[in-house]
């Protein structure tokens, strides 16, 4: 069973039909006593940072995140806006303190000739390391939608966490993965064999753990 | 690099899917529902579904079929169509859109665009443009085609990206159901006048007309007519597209 946060800024049904053609069974969580008997979680996302994170912190569901995938070690994939969220701050539309998970800022990508921002289309992502979530996967052709992307500070922490890049006028972080916590960029649920592939294998890793 | 989009753009009238020649509603093609499953398989990049029902009465039975067809969409839906609140578009959203077109509500409130971007991101909105000429000179036209802005496609549209949208949908009534291909003057200043992404829909013709679409600046092109009655439509399109030397997916 994997637990789908339901903040309403999500496109949450989206995840839910895909994990649900994979074969998995999923459940909305839209409060923390939701996540018991869950074994991986998924943070979704179309949304913008700063309504989102103040409706998870108002819920109590961003502590229930924190206590899932840093105390608990528990499977946590964080999808677009969710995989944004994970970070310490944003600058999307003022400043804003994201989850603290991943040791990342979130920033603005910039406009370039042939480079259009929004990222808005399909690109590729190609693999960083092999990791659970590529699975057998050697690169992959996914769905982007977004302005915004995760940048680390430290080159420790890019090698430790960035499983996949991209590139849309710079490169730039497309997945990442660090022991249980997971990230894509893209949106995986609308990126047909590729991202239901890549969704499959954390639902894999998620049963496993 | 990021691929050039291959997008099914869809109208539908009372749950029906229609074709349309100068925004007047001429046949029904069908059943949505088998159109978008046909179209995943087919290898199109995504699907604009547009509620074109003249009656606003028509949202619940439209968030129906929008819930029905994304349960097996596996492509980025976007959905629009009587959008005139923030309500509205989150209606949309939970029923399995993606992204929200909003075009006349737009037009008549540029804050809604802001308001949309502010709560669900830029990358969430597209803004619908709908040109017609007029005496030689492009207008803006509101209302599915009946009522001029009194504004030129390049100001509307850098007032819309201005605003917090995130693509430009843009629209010939003139071209549309023509066959004649987009109309690339139209297009080369609208993509000009603003550095979001461009979408250029209305004429589509033959494959060609998709490959001068994106010549003259387009970042994704859309069509509809065109793809309902050949098998494999939009795979052959892409395959055009490919030998033509575009970056496809």
């Amino acid at each position: 069973m994997i637990g789908i946060i339901d903040y309403s800024a999500g496109n949450i049904r989206s995840v839910k039909n895909a994990l649900s053609w994979i074969g998995s069974e999923s459940r909305l969580i839209g409060e923390p006593r939701h996540l018991r008997d869950v074994s991986g979680v998924i943070l979704p996302g179309v949304g913008a940072f700063g309504p989102a994170i103040a409706e998870l912190e108002r819920t109590g569901l961003a502590d229930a995140i924190r206590e899932w995938a840093i105390e608990r070690q528990r499977p946590l994939f964080g999808v677009c806006l969710g995989m944004q969220l994970l970070a310490r701050r944003s600058d999307e539309d003022g400043e804003h303190l994201g989850l603290g998970i991943v040791p990342a800022d979130i920033i603005a990508l910039q406009p370039r000739q042939s480079a259009r921002i929004p990222h808005v289309g399909w690109n590729i992502v190609e693999k960083a390391r092999p990791s659970r979530i590529w699975g057998e996967l050697d690169h992959a052709t996914c769905y982007f939608a977004h302005s915004f992307h995760l940048a680390f500070a430290e080159a420790s922490d890019i090698a430790v966490y960035v499983a996949g890049k991209t590139n849309h006028g710079e490169q730039f972080v497309s997945m990442l993965e660090h022991d249980n916590v997971m990230g894509a960029q893209f949106h995986p649920e609308k990126s047909q064999s590729d991202g239901l592939a890549i969704l499959r294998n954390f639902v894999d890793a998620a049963q496993s753990w | 690099m990021v691929r050039k989009r291959l997008i099914v753009s869809l109208l539908l009238r009372n749950g029906l899917v229609v074709q349309s020649v100068n925004f007047q509603h001429t046949n029904i093609v069908g059943d949505p529902k088998v159109a978008i499953e046909f179209f995943n398989a087919w290898n199109a990049d995504e699907i604009i579904l547009l509620n074109v029902t003249r009656d606003d009465n028509s949202t619940s039975a439209f968030h129906a079929i929008l819930e029905h067809v994304a349960r097996h969409c596996f492509l980025p839906l976007t959905a629009g169509g009587w959008v005139r609140s923030l309500d509205d578009a989150n209606r949309l959203l939970r029923h399995g859109a993606d992204k929200i077109v909003v075009n006349t509500g737009a037009a008549q409130r540029p804050q809604l665009v802001t308001e949309l971007a502010q709560r669900f991101g830029s990358q969430c909105i597209v803004a619908s443009i709908d040109v017609r000429q007029i005496d030689g000179a492009y207008e803006v036209f509101i209302d599915r085609g009946r009522t001029p802005l009194g504004s030129t496609p390049e100001a509307h549209a850098s007032r819309l990206a201005a605003a917090g949208a995130g693509e430009i949908m843009l629209t010939s009534i003139d071209r549309d159901g023509s066959l004649q291909g987009y109309d690339l003057d139209l297009l080369r200043a609208v993509s000009a006048a603003v550095d979001i992404p461009v979408i250029s829909f209305g004429g589509v013709g033959h494959w060609q007309h998709l490959v001068d679409g994106l010549k003259a600046g387009a970042d994704a092109v859309a069509a509809g007519n065109i793809f309902h009655f050949t098998e494999q439509s939009t795979r052959a399109a892409k395959h055009f597209l490919r030998d033509a030397g575009m970056l496809v997916r």
